[in-house]
């Protein structure tokens, strides 16, 4: 079957089998920070977002994203500066192995929209379905209120 | 005198620069196995074995080679050669007792057959087309009945070596006493005799297991692998095919241990060697938590005593180790749960270590962050906590009262090495008073000891617990590392080293320590690391040894860069080398000329004495300075529930000087995160069968966000004479303390002792009632 999807503002029109997954689909084009690590929608690192809510990409059928907006973190990183949330990762060395963090970025955009001034336990909530196994999440934490303070102050 | 560096000296090392592939990393760029597409590649599936000891009667693929299967391997079609998946030097210590595939099945998930298809869906419904027939043998699930006399014998397979008594299933055994436990025991006013338990834990690494490998365009075999050993790798995979390959490491997505042994690698290139295609494996969650390696699940006997002024007697630490179906790491690991634990109270008159390390029908375990030291040291400090509460001390100065300092050694670093004799020490620095005294400090010990634990009317206590531990920095006499420099004309470096990042930022704290000498700054040093055909050899990220071992071999080779470009810059300069220096990119002459790097190469590739300045330096440590933690836990408890939610956990740890202060401060984190994962949470749950139950994210329990209260690193001012610029290993040692401090904080809030881990909370609610009512 044929769909129209938007990924990080190109369109698509791709022909896709039935019970395909978003993962699987955009893995395929070549959006590769879209991580797949876990098959049971327990880890968060294939988080993308659709029309601007962080998604588990695993568990979306592709069919389901027929005529709307993916965003992958491709879609939030710029080849000449850094977002303030992947800057901040990379000073408050939130990011270890980095596996999980393509799924971080997206997740804590969203957050980061929907709410510009979130405190630790906010943060920790939202990013709960977030799975690190490398940091203890106490870096992504401090990495997160440093990149909404940097966005406050943009 | 250990020299102090103040942070003045240093431009670069002991600063926080940013990860060399963190740009990348937070941008998601394709760096890691799976991310690399090889055209024609196939997909490599393995069938597993539903059943934990059988044998296989017959093995029939012939309807499973359907329209895009290239090809099925059994064991027949696979070489007959024995070996371990263990990933270590060599000679090897851990028994050869596994073959790539056998005719015999020994966990429930071992490899039955290899299917290479067109894509993973056809290599899935060939894999259900293979008919097995199975002879299904009675199986050891129970760990401490391995040695029971009707147990079935688990290897007897004729070609194995190395294994201690497999005809009793055991694949390693090792005991060692100096003076006598019993009769100082007798001579004691206290002592302790218990028993404590320590989980299978899985290293739920987010990156699974996965390889590539492929016939690159002059036909040499190319293995692109998620390990933590390229070249150990490289060298199994040669004794098993007889082909040379090159293996590459790309980034990998954590491996804490994991991805030491050898996963994935045998299947895709049986597979290439076979097709002569591309072959991609990618385990899946399910095969990476049931068929790749687990921690040792350890059972310790503690006999410990001590006067009643608090001084420590005698120790005795005799345990039982799981090492599941195959031997990998069998004795090493159970070793150094006494040879990097013991040694931390170095003032007794008597200790003993000793036990068997069984094999038995469950998933093998194998190298995990700590290596078996937080299985000993969560006996061994729990028992003390126990020794201390016994005398009426408080726990923090019975410890440090007993334990190692700067200048004293301990015989057990002599006698108990990896797997044989250790080597001699003389500890060098050791800042555990410092950690002990000033972390009572500002965890404020002192006055929260004074508070009341129990809050009867909300049905909630708090408890406050203490644990110390050590680690060591490489396999003295054993591990090498070496590390190349190459100059370029445009003044950058390139650092070629065989050390392997898994993550943990060792291609960082290397070009800083690269740049620091060279004075240069870490831009301006391009790393290229683990691939065994253009970095020179190191041993892999293994028993903390990257910063310590690959970190002198990079500051030896900038030493001897440094040497090289004085001597060219004096010949250029026509003076001698004693006045000239090297400041900020440049040689410096006493008489105020100067000239850049990248000037100098420039000149040395195309109009003075030219040549290409390159060096390459190797690095053998004799000892193996041991990082020291003191670490403390406060628990919450819901008393009518039994839940424990760690609210703060402070590290003070003196792992000499850090390299890269955030770098280091994110090691400790991890590792007490995932440390208090394994006291809590973390489970593996079998059913009758043999077949893991928690096998995924949603079962497994692995810390997530809100499960983790404040944890806090403060670091010891300290420097490690023997170190690259004083440091010393930090990232296994995190993991020792969180077990024994919460156990001690459970403890000391409820006066119930918790003697295996984890502690789940239905356990503990149940004590709770006994108690409590």
């Amino acid at each position: 079957m044929k769909v129209n999807i938007k990924i990080n503002d190109r369109n698509y029109s791709i022909e896709i089998e039935p019970g395909e997954m978003l993962l699987e689909t955009l893995r395929k084009l070549g959006y590769k920070g879209v991580k797949h690590a876990c098959s049971t929608a327990s880890c968060g690192a294939c988080t993308v977002q659709i029309d601007g809510k962080p998604v588990l990409s695993c568990s979306t059928f592709t069919a389901a994203v027929d005529g709307h907006e993916v965003k992958t973190v491709e879609g939030f990183s710029n080849e000449g500066v850094l977002s303030e949330i992947q800057k901040a990762i990379l000073e408050e060395g939130a990011s270890q192995c980095g596996f999980c963090i393509p799924g971080l970025v997206v997740t804590a955009e969203a957050l980061l929209k929907e709410n510009p001034d979130p405190n630790q336990e906010e943060i920790i909530e939202y990013l709960k379905g977030n799975l690190c196994r490398c940091t203890g999440y106490e870096s992504q934490t401090r990495a997160i209120m440093k990149a909404a303070k940097a966005r406050r102050e943009r | 005198m250990s020299r102090v560096l103040t942070k003045e000296k240093l431009n670069v090392v002991n600063t926080p620069v940013e990860k060399v592939d963190g740009k990348a990393l937070v941008r998601g760029k394709p760096v890691f196995t799976d991310d690399f597409d090889l055209p024609n590649a196939l997909t490599v599936k393995i069938l597993r074995s539903p059943h934990a000891h059988a044998i296989i009667k017959s093995i029939d693929t012939s309807a499973a080679m359907i329209e895009g299967v290239a090809c099925i391997l059994t064991y027949k079609d696979v070489p007959h050669v024995i070996y371990t998946r263990a990933g270590q030097g060599y000679p090897e210590p851990s028994p050869y007792d596994t073959f790539i595939l056998d005719k015999k099945v020994r966990y429930v998930g071992d490899a039955v057959a290899i299917i290479a298809a067109e894509n993973e869906n056809i290599a899935e419904r060939a894999m259900k087309l293979i008919k097995v027939d199975y002879e299904i043998l009675p199986a050891v699930l129970d760990y401490e009945h391995a040695q029971d006399p009707e147990a079935p014998v688990i290897h007897n397979e004729p070609e194995i070596s190395g294994a201690y008594d497999p005809k009793h299933n055991i694949a390693s055994h090792y005991e060692m006493e100096i003076g006598n436990v019993e009769e100082e025991l007798k001579k004691c006013d206290y002592t302790v005799d218990e028993v404590y338990y320590t989980p299978n834990q899985s290293h739920a690494m987010m990156e699974t297991h996965a390889a590539i490998s492929y016939f690159d365009p002059n036909g040499r075999l190319t293995v692109i692998t998620s390990t933590q050993v390229p070249f150990h790798a490289r060298r199994i995979l040669n004794r098993l095919f007889g082909v040379n390959c090159r293996v590459i490491k790309p980034r990998i997505g954590g491996g804490f241990g994991g991805k030491q042994a050898l996963h994935v690698e045998p299947y895709v290139v049986a597979v290439t060697l076979k097709t002569g295609r591309p072959a991609k494996c990618v385990y899946t969650r399910e095969e990476t938590m049931t068929a790749s390696n687990t921690r040792h699940a350890m059972r310790f006997r503690v006999r410990a005593g001590a006067m009643k002024d608090g001084t420590l007697k005698a120790i005795e630490l005799w345990g039982l180790s799981n090492t599941g179906a195959y031997g990998e790491h069998a004795l090493t690991v159970f070793m150094v749960a006494g040879s990097k634990t013991l040694p931390l109270y170095n003032k007794v008159k008597a200790v003993k270590f000793g036990g068997d390390v069984v094999y038995s029908n469950t998933e093998p375990a194998g190298a995990f962050r700590g290596y078996g030291a937080p299985q000993g040291m969560f006996a061994l400090d729990s028992a003390l906590d126990e020794l201390a509460r016994k005398i009426g001390m408080d726990p923090i100065t019975f410890k440090l009262k007993n334990s190692i300092r700067e200048g004293e050694t301990s015989p057990i670093f002599k006698i108990m090495g990896e797997g044989r004799e250790g080597v001699e020490q003389i500890i060098r620095s050791c800042k555990i008073e410092e950690c002990a005294i000033e972390g009572a400090k500002i965890f404020n010990w002192y006055e929260k000891i004074k508070k009341p634990r129990i809050d009867m009317k909300n049905k909630i206590a708090h408890g406050y617990g203490v644990a110390f531990a050590m680690q060591g920095s490489s396999i003295p006499a054993i591990d090498m590392g070496g590390a190349t420099l190459k100059m370029n004309d445009d003044g950058t470096f390139n650092l070629l080293v065989g050390a392997t990042d898994l993550g943990t930022g060792s291609d960082t704290i290397l070009a800083q320590i690269a740049a620091e000498v060279l004075h240069t700054t870490v831009d301006k040093i391009t790393v290229y690391s683990s691939d065994t055909d253009i970095t020179p050899f190191d041993k892999g990220a293994y028993a903390s040894s990257t910063t310590y071992v690959s970190g002198n071999a990079v500051k030896s080779a900038a030493e001897k860069m440094k040497k090289e470009i004085l001597k060219a810059a004096s010949e250029l300069f026509e003076k001698p080398v004693e006045l000239l220096d090297l400041e900020e990119d440049k040689v410096v002459c006493e008489d105020g000329r100067s000239i850049s790097f990248s000037e100098l190469q420039t000149k040395l590739f195309y109009t003075f004495n030219q040549r290409q300045l390159e060096v390459t330096e190797s690095f053998v440590s004799e000892v193996a300075p041991p990082p020291y933690l003191v670490s403390f836990a406060e628990v919450e408890i819901d008393m009518e529930t039994g839940k424990v939610k760690v609210v703060d956990f402070l590290n003070y740890i003196d792992c000499g000087v850090t390299i890269n202060p955030v770098l280091a401060r994110g090691q400790v984190e991890g590792a007490s995160a995932q440390g208090i994962g394994m006291a809590l949470f973390e489970d593996h749950i079998m059913d009758r069968n043999g077949r893991l139950i928690t096998d995924d994210f949603f079962t497994y329990k692995i810390p997530a966000r809100g499960d983790i209260g404040k944890i806090e690193v403060r670091f010891a001012k300290s420097y490690e004479p023997t170190g690259p610029f004083g440091a010393k290993s930090v990232s296994e040692i995190g993991l020792d303390t969180p077990g024994p401090a919460i156990a001690n904080a459970i403890y000391d809030a409820l006066g119930i002792r918790m003697r295996r881990l984890p502690i789940r909370s239905e356990e503990l609610f149940f004590e709770i009632r006994k108690k409590y009512g």
